[in-house]
């Protein structure tokens, strides 16, 4: 089990009050974590990922076990720790502003 | 955000960031609770014969070769060529007869619609792909569609305005369009009177009349009596003709308001005065409003959709500021009073008449 943590404001839309639990099979990577995200909640399509070219919207930012993942190929394996649900994978939005 | 006239619990709503993008809500309730109208949370996002169900914040611009027009570019503020990309929804405007069909206007420019409340959205190909697209600009804000005008006599009728391109109109439901801007004078653009690249604020139109149209330009108030064709200027002893908001009284066809704003770089009102302008005959001849209003030390603005006229017989009249004041008018104008003083920056007013 995959578990995500969304910035608040995505918590809104997707109907959620805390961090979302997510089951996926195969590799657990960025590409794979989004998919299944978006597939739960269809709602938040678009709202990290542009809709027709699947690219990060530029102020959002993913953290595994406090590494920055956010451009390392989305293909790329995330540590075992995230897919293991031990430790979260975080989408946050950047901080702009006072 | 706007409501629907044929079902008035029906509200659409944009919400928008750069954060997060586009969030399309919907009330159907009266804006007691709000939902995004696409794929409920937990269901599958195709149907069983494979294919995608709602998403209410999807906007592909339609560039098929069945229905669609091809992706060319635009161009950015100094010339250089720009390809169409999506960033946000500007307007939205629910159809004079059916709740569930909505338009909404984009940045960058182009027209949807949808059919099923706001699920899926679907472009209008032809406007954006008439063939004056590569010349657009962006105004200020962007290469905005913000302006939507519905004609309750002609449902094949559509008006829009797109800043920094100009106005335009389509009399086939959105198949063929054509730009309106002849009688648009510009001097901050290259040909004062070109086809397209007027930066239009907005336009008004009385729901009684398919062919007068009231435009408020960057600069110059304007009037056309032939649906867009021709387009003369109004601004007469305007204390200046700079300004976003114009709208049209509920009742009488000739009164028009306008809330001048000083100049395109101090966007507060002339002598820090907030002053709604109301012309009775139609334009030119214009009476300051001001009972009720700030008359001293006021620097705001007051943006192009918000302002809003109720049906009721006296007619209410009301706008909101960038400094977060809405206020009222209950008698076509004459006095005002605050309705509320302390919002953030008010973008959009719109008012339902209920019964």
């Amino acid at each position: 089990m995959i578990v995500v943590v969304l910035p608040a404001h995505l918590r809104t839309p997707a109907g959620v009050t805390g961090d979302v639990n997510l089951e996926i099979e195969g590799a657990v990577t960025r590409r794979s974590i989004l998919d299944a995200l978006e597939a739960r909640y269809p709602m938040l399509r678009g709202t990290i990922r542009d809709h027709v070219a699947g690219e990060r919207r530029p102020m959002l930012r993913f953290f595994a076990c406090s590494e920055d993942v956010t451009h390392d190929s989305p293909d790329a394996p995330l540590p075992e720790a995230i897919a293991s649900g031990a430790e979260p994978f975080y989408i946050i939005g950047a901080i702009a502003g006072g | 955000m706007k409501g629907s006239v044929v079902d008035p619990n029906r509200i659409y709503a944009s919400q928008t960031s750069g954060w997060f993008g586009q969030i399309i809500q919907r009330s159907d309730d009266g804006g007691e609770t709000w939902f995004q109208p696409g794929t409920p949370a937990g269901e599958a996002t195709s149907s069983e014969d494979g294919m995608p169900k709602g998403e209410s914040n999807k906007f592909v611009y339609d560039s098929s070769e069945e229905t669609g027009k091809p992706l060319t570019t635009h161009q950015f503020y100094d010339g250089t060529l720009k390809p169409w990309v999506f960033k946000r929804v500007w307007h939205l405007e629910p159809s004079l007869d059916n709740p569930d069909v909505v338009y909404a206007g984009i940045e960058d420019a182009a027209l949807f619609r949808s059919a099923d409340g706001g699920q899926t959205w679907q472009e209008l190909p032809a406007l954006r792909g008439h063939g004056t697209g590569p010349q657009w600009q962006p105004g200020a804000g962007g290469l905005c569609l913000h302006t939507i005008i519905l004609d309750p006599d002609n449902p094949q009728r559509i008006f829009v305005a797109i800043s920094a391109a100009g106005a335009f109109r389509t009399d086939d439901g959105g198949a063929t369009w054509k730009p309106i801007n002849k009688g648009l004078h510009s001097l901050y653009i290259p040909d004062a009177t070109a086809e397209v690249g007027h930066c239009v604020h907005h336009i008004a139109k009385h729901p009684s009349n398919s062919n007068i149209l009231f435009m408020q330009k960057h600069w110059d108030v304007l009037r056309s009596d032939d649906a867009g064709d021709n387009w003369h200027e109004i601004s007469g002893n305007l204390p200046t003709d700079f300004g976003f908001a114009i709208d049209v009284h509920a009742h009488e066809p000739e009164t028009v308001y306008v809330v001048p704003i000083k100049s395109d770089s101090e966007h507060y009102p002339p002598e820090g005065k907030l002053r709604v302008y109301r012309s009775r005959s139609g334009g030119n001849e214009w009476e300051p409003l001001t009972k009720g209003l700030p008359q001293e030390n006021c620097y705001v603005n007051v943006l192009r959709d918000a302002m809003a006229i109720d049906s009721l017989d006296s007619c209410g009249v009301y706008f909101g500021t960038t400094g977060g004041q809405v206020y009222g008018s209950s008698d076509s104008g004459d006095t005002w009073a605050p309705i509320v003083r302390d919002l953030p920056p008010v973008l959009s007013v719109e008012v339902q008449t209920l019964s």
